[in-house]
This record gives structure tokens, sequence and C-alpha cells, in this order.
């Protein structure tokens, strides 16, 4: 549908052949140097993470007691070595590891090594915490909680956004009516993240009230059949989307209800309108249409926000996501957990940005003529 | 200079202006009141905590709430010697005390806790004290002897042999009408402590301090450490105040300086500033924050530099550039241009203030987002390990399970006051937006 309207107002201002190839390579063009240029985006900003992280030489000494446990382990199963000779085995054994490992270099040729790992997901052994199957490697650890936390923040994204984009609509129409007044006083709501909401949620639904469960993701001991198992989590989704959509809500309504409003009067608007065009099409057409591009950047600043508040609405709601994980690691002072947890928000992250570059590609007009001025 | 002040008259016509602006002084007021009242180096030992809250009952909620709700719930009594009710019986070697120790009970509840606390003076060798309990029906209850120490205290409500004597635990026991019923009820009057004791030196003193631990406390209540929460919430504010201004400081200033150097110098300049915004926008603030807390210290002060480093290139740079791209090729800069005004000039005196209007709102809006984010980290267990704040009395909370066990005062306290100074700078700068945005205003 975008597809084609697009086409039909290309085709206006120049009838260009095959115009659908043409376009398909002009954003698969740049969707290919938005993914090079984030590439070295999130390159840039692992790095910074490494050197933070082993300011102090964390990340070195992590290491080292890494070696160092792994080799007296190979050196106590083999029965071959005498006892008294095991001390001093292990001591040649772990300076052989650390040439072999170059961490007698330094850093500066090391934090390569470790950019390099970490850019490759091998993000190494977690100190103390586990995978629910047993694992000790932290990628597991991470992509265990991983689809939890996506559950939880994209239908909550996804229920701020849309229910917000149709509110807005609807309000900037009755500009100046009650709702609309009420809506604007609302806005200032929005300064409480949403873990604060969920605290009065848990208080007022969970223990004044008590018909919703106060925290997890599915009742315990987990329902056997499928679908009483996606009830039971819906049921525990409940109160922390609910935290994040009124937290959200009001203002994300009322900075695109004014956004709406500067748009509405554009002259072209009022041309639609006095040709008479039917108000859902102006909406869809004339308003809609022009200011999907900076509604979706909005989005995305908002999404990012939310993923740092991820972190203690999970911990608040003991949703078992990356929040929480990362909780339970500053908890266990688990030092590659949370490390781990850094470089994998930044590729959330990252990810995020891309997902709606390519949204922002499909949908301005200008990518698909090829006329992008490379600055919005 | 005029603009300001006609945006300030402005301002009384917007009630929600006004009430965030009341919110603002109060808590301003809070603050400067707390600061003045309760010095630093106090406030920061008091919330060590330890032995100085020993007279303070363990979790009781405040006075008021219960009050409110129509209860009766007991405070807490504290019963001193009274020198002229203690009789003294000086004989060779020592003398003989007895120091009654009397208090009305007409409360609904029980007390939490029984405890006396002894201070000898002066003495070489431990006294000896003998304790019985009076109650109001005349019966009397033998509360066993002790040999005491400098400086020593009978916890009689872990008397485990009194327990067993009377049925239930010491301090329910021995206030109840009836011994044995189900459930106990309290019987109301006059109680009376007294305490014989043998002191073995003529000059030296004992003094007694009887604590039945009450179920309420003061205007904040008490927390699991018998930590008045008043202490954490008075100075919670300033804390979070002066959180909240220097960090919105610090990131809106340095970010708006950024930006017009970017726009102004343009080329290699404005495109490093520009790729260490995309930088720092896939950089998470609060794994990083945690990352940080966790590795080196928890510093507030820290916390503060870390938010501001990462605040410098946020996404705003973005929204500022727009808005002074146009401005750069606006007439006046190239007036200012063409007298010889130099770079820094140009980018201080004649860009930035033209966006300031835009910023201030913005600036007001920052400041509670700030506010929760140290609140967000108190809440994480990434506090600063010594400053009493909003953050770690609900940190506090949360790991004493203070909802499950129903305090909720301990929860919503300081929630209310996060709340609070949320909406009063929300308020205040949503109005200010309106004023300073004309754009916005026209509509």
């Amino acid at each position: 549908m975008a597809e084609m309207t697009g086409q039909d107002r290309a085709g206006e201002r120049a009838p260009a052949p095959r115009g659908w190839l043409r376009d398909a390579q002009l954003v698969g063009a740049f969707v290919l140097r938005r993914v090079f240029a984030l590439m070295v985006t999130v390159l840039i900003g692992v790095y910074l993470t490494i050197v933070v992280a082993n300011m102090g030489g964390q990340v070195d000494e992590l290491r080292e007691i890494q070696i160092r446990s792994d080799v007296s382990e190979a050196v106590r199963a083999d029965p071959e070595i005498p006892a008294e000779e095991r001390g001093e085995m292990v001591e040649r054994r772990v300076q052989m590891e650390r040439e072999r490992l170059n961490l007698d270099q330094p850093f500066i040729l090391r934090s390569v090594d470790y950019l390099r790992r970490a850019m490759l997901l091998d993000l190494g052994r977690a100190e103390q915490m586990h995978s629910d199957l047993g694992s000790r490697q932290v990628y597991a650890i991470i992509t265990e909680r991983l689809p939890a936390t996506i559950l939880l923040f994209g239908t909550a994204n996804m229920l701020v956004f849309f229910a917000s984009i149709f509110a807005a609509l609807g309000l900037s129409r009755r500009y100046g009516s009650l709702t609309d007044r009420t809506v604007i006083g609302l806005a200032p709501s929005s300064a409480a993240p949403g873990w604060f909401y969920g605290i009065f949620l848990i208080l007022v639904f969970a223990f004044i009230v008590p018909i919703l469960p106060a925290g997890g993701m599915v009742a315990v001991p987990p329902p056997e059949s499928p679908w009483a198992y996606a009830l039971s989590v819906m049921r525990h989704m409940v109160l922390p989307v609910a935290a994040m959509f009124i937290s959200s809500i009001f203002i994300s309504i009322y900075s695109w209800r004014t956004f709406f409003l500067i748009h509405s009067s554009e002259d072209y608007v009022e041309m639609a309108r006095a040709k008479g065009l039917p108000s859902g099409m102006i909406e869809r057409r004339y308003i809609l249409r022009p200011t999907l591009p900076p509604i979706i950047t909005s989005f995305l600043l908002m999404l990012i926000g939310l993923w740092s508040g991820a972190i203690i609405l999970e911990q608040v709601f003991n949703w078992p996501g990356l929040g929480t994980l990362l909780f339970q690691a500053i908890g266990h002072r688990d030092t590659p957990v949370i490390i781990g947890g850094v470089v994998i928000f930044a590729y959330l992250l990252a990810l995020t940005v891309f997902l709606l570059d390519f949204l922002y590609a499909i949908l301005d007009p200008r990518v698909r003529v090829g006329f992008e001025g490379g600055e919005r | 200079m005029s603009r300001w002040s006609a945006g300030l008259r402005q301002m009384r016509r917007y009630p929600s202006a006004v009430a965030g602006m009341a919110i603002i002084v109060f808590l301003v007021g809070v603050a400067i009141y707390t600061v003045i009242a309760l010095p630093y180096a106090q406030a920061l030992d008091a919330w060590r905590g330890g032995d100085q809250w020993r007279m303070h009952p363990a979790n009781a909620s405040p006075v008021w709430t219960d009050r409110i709700a129509g209860g009766n719930a007991p405070p807490t009594i504290t019963v001193a010697r009274d020198d002229d009710a203690t009789e003294t019986e000086t004989f060779e070697g020592g003398q003989r005390l007895r120091l009654p120790l009397a208090f009305d009970y007409d409360y609904d509840g029980f007390p939490t806790e029984l405890t006396v606390f002894l201070r000898a003076e002066g003495m070489e060798r431990p006294a000896f004290v003998r304790a019985t309990w009076l109650r109001p029906d005349g019966e009397e209850i033998a509360l066993g002897g002790h040999r005491i120490s400098d400086g020593d205290r009978l916890s009689i409500s872990q008397d485990t042999a009194l327990e067993d004597r009377l049925g239930a635990v010491p301090h329910i026991g021995l206030f109840s009408a009836e011994p044995g019923a189900r459930p106990p009820e309290v019987l109301p009057g006059r109680y009376e402590l007294v305490l014989d004791a043998i002191v073995f030196d003529e000059d030296a003193r004992l003094d007694a301090d009887l604590v039945a631990y009450g179920r309420v406390h003061g205007l904040a209540g008490t927390d699991h450490q018998r930590r008045d929460l008043s202490v954490a919430l008075l100075w919670g504010t300033p804390i979070a105040l002066a959180f909240g201004l220097l960090a919105a400081v610090g990131t809106t200033v340095t970010t708006l300086i950024i930006a017009a150097i970017g726009v102004w110098y343009g080329r290699w300049v404005d495109a490093i500033i520009q790729r260490l915004t995309e930088v720092t926008m896939i950089l998470p603030i609060l794994p990083v924050l945690v990352m940080v807390g966790t590795l080196y210290s928890t510093s507030i002060w820290l916390m503060l530099g870390v938010v501001i480093l990462l605040g410098i290139f946020s996404a705003s740079i973005k929204m500022y550039r727009a808005m002074l791209l146009p401005i750069r090729e606006s007439p006046y800069i190239e007036a200012a241009r063409a007298y010889g005004a130099s770079n820094i000039r140009i980018v201080m005196r004649y860009m930035i203030p033209r966006i300031l209007p835009v910023l201030i709102p913005t600036f007001v809006t920052l400041i509670p987002t700030y506010v929760f984010l140290e609140a967000s980290l108190a809440v994480l267990g990434l506090g600063d390990p010594v400053l009493p704040t909003w953050g770690k009395v609900l940190n506090d909370a949360q790991s004493e399970g203070a909802l499950y066990n129903g305090y909720y005062y301990w929860v919503v306290s300081p929630a209310i006051l996060l709340m609070l100074t949320g909406l009063g700078f929300a308020l205040f700068g949503f109005a200010l937006d309106r004023i300073f945005n004309p754009r916005l205003r026209s509509r």
C-alpha cells in the first residue's frame, strides 16, 4: 500500500520506467549505507565500553582468574602429576596461557582482541551466575532472558505507539475540547518512569485489591496446556504493560497532537479541505503521510528511553528478562554478565535504530527517488 | 529582558504553572530547612544507623496515618528513672535501690517489644537487679534476677522462660487482660516495673530506662533498622534537587554549546560531533551507569559525572542543530562577522542566546528525569553508600518486602515525594513551553 502511493507520486513528478526496481535499488543502497554506519557506531560504542570497564584493570583480572581456574582444574584432574609439583605446574601453565592469549601485551593491543570477542558476542564466562539450563556462558545466559524482555517491551511499545497516534489525530480534530485539555493537563504525569507507576499498581491491584499477580511471568507451577500458559503470561503482563502505558501515553499524545496541529494548518491541507475531501482521507494522505518520518524518529527516541527503563521495571515486577538479569548480576558482582549486558543493550539499541531507519527508507519518498539530503 | 518579564507575567495566567511553581517553592523550602536544621554530617551519622536508634521501634508506621484511619495504636513509651520515687538504702560497702518505673497504657494494641536499658556508673563489681511487673489489676509477675555490668540491657521480650510461664510472648502476655485469650486483649491502666537493685558501691548510680516499643512513630515512621524515615525523606529533598539541577545544567548547557560550535564551524568538527552523538545514542545510559557503579564506586558525584558525560552528546544535539542551522545564515550574524567578531563571540553571544527560550522549558522538564534516574539507581542498589535518599528508602523497603508485610507507608511516602518533584517541575516546564514557544502558543 505504502509502495503504491509512493510510486504514484513519483510517477506524477517524472514518469520513471520500472519504478519499483529502481526504488528497491535505492532503498537497498540506503539500507546498506546505514548498516555500515551503524556497525561502525556499534564498534566505537563497544570499544568505549571496554575501555571504561578496563580502566581499573577489571577485565584483565577477570581473564586472569578464569585462566587460573581452568588451569588448576586441568592440573588437578591429571593423576600423573605428583601433588607437590602441582603448585609450580599451575604457575608455569598460567604463564604460558598468558603469553598465548597475549595478556602480557599492552592494553591498546589487547583491547582490540576484546573488541573482536565482544563484537562476535563471545562474552566469556560468568563468575557465579548460570542460565536455567546450567550454562555458564554469558551469551547463553543473556539470550535465554532476551525473549521475555522483547515480549514485554514490544507489546507495551506497540500499544503506546498506535494508541497515542490515533488519540493524537482525534484530539487534533477536536482541538480545545474538554478531552483535549484533560489530556494536555495529564501530560506532566509522564515525568515519572514506568517502574514508579508499577509500584503503585502493584500496591493497588496485587495487595489492596488482589486481582492480579504482583510479579513474575507465569503462575507457579506453570500451566501444562499452551493456552493456559499463554493466558497466565498475559495475566502477568497486564500490570507491567499498564505501568509503561501510563507513564508514556500522555506525553506521546501531547507531542504528536502538537505536531499534527502544526501540520494540519499547512496550505496543502487547507486546499484538500477546500476541495471537500472526507476528513479520514485528509488525515491519512495529507497529515499522516508527510509527518510519518518525524513520528518515527520520535518513536525511536522513546524506544531508547524505554530500553533503559526496562531494567528497573522488570526488577520491580520480577519479570525474568534482561533487566532482572542485570540486577541479579549487580547483586552477585558478576562483572562479565554486567559488561555483556551493556554490549547486548548497545546491540539492541543499534538494532532499534536500524529497524527504524529501514522503515524510514520505505516511508520517505526522498530516499526512493534518490534525493537523500543526508540530513534529517 | 522585557521579553522575560513579559513571560513571567504571562505565567500567572496558567494555573498549572502556578501550581508547579508552588510545589517547587515548597520543595526548595524543605531543602533549605533540612540543610539548616539537620546538618550534613549529623544526617549522615544518623543514617548510618546503629545504637543511637535503640530507643526507636522497628517498622513503626507514621502516627497520623493510624489516627486518620481511626486507630489508637501505641506510640513508643519511654520511662526514665524518677529520682523522687527512688528509694535508696545505704549499707556497708554498697546500697540497696528500689526504682519504680510507672506508666499509663491505654491503647488498642500491644507494644512490639519491651526492653530495660540500664546504665551503671562507677561500679567495680556488677550490680544485681530483680525486676517485678505490677499490673493494673494488682497482679505481680516476677521477671527474675539479673547481674548487671556497665551499660547493659534487659530484653524482656526475649525471655523464653517468661514466655513459657505466660503462655504468650512477654510483651503481649504482660499486657493481656486475660492470659491465654484468643485473640489477646489489652488491659488498660497503670503499669509499673519495679527494679530492686543491689549495688556494691556506696557512690555508684544506677539509671534505668524502660522502653515499651510502639507501633507508630513520628511523622514518617521507622524502618527495619529503627531509623526514623524522616531523616531520609527530608535529606532526600536537597540531594534530589541538587542532583537533578546539576545534571540538567551540565547536560543542556554543554549540549547547546557543542551543538552551536558544530553548526558554526561545520565540516569536520560538525561531522565528528554528529558521529559521537550517534555513538552515545546506542550506549545505554542505565546499564553503563550500572557497570560503572559496580566496577568503580557508587558515589553520587561519579554517577553525576557519568550522566553528564553521556548526556553531552545526547540526541537533543540533533534538535538544537536543526534550530541553529537557519540562524547561522541570518543577516545579524553576517553583520557580526562584518564588524570582526571572533568565532567564539559569535557562538556564545549571537547564536546560543537565540535558542535559549526554547531551551528553558526543556531544561525544567529534564530536572525530574534526573531525579528519577538517581532514584532508579538507588532502587537497583547502586545508591550512594552514605547519603540518605528517597531511592534508598524505596530500595530498603523493597528488599525488606515492605508491601508483603503491609508496611505501605515505607513505599508510599518516598514515592509521593518523588511524584511531587516530578509533577512540580513538569507542570512548570510544560507551562513555560507554551509561553516561550510561540509556535505552540499561536495554536
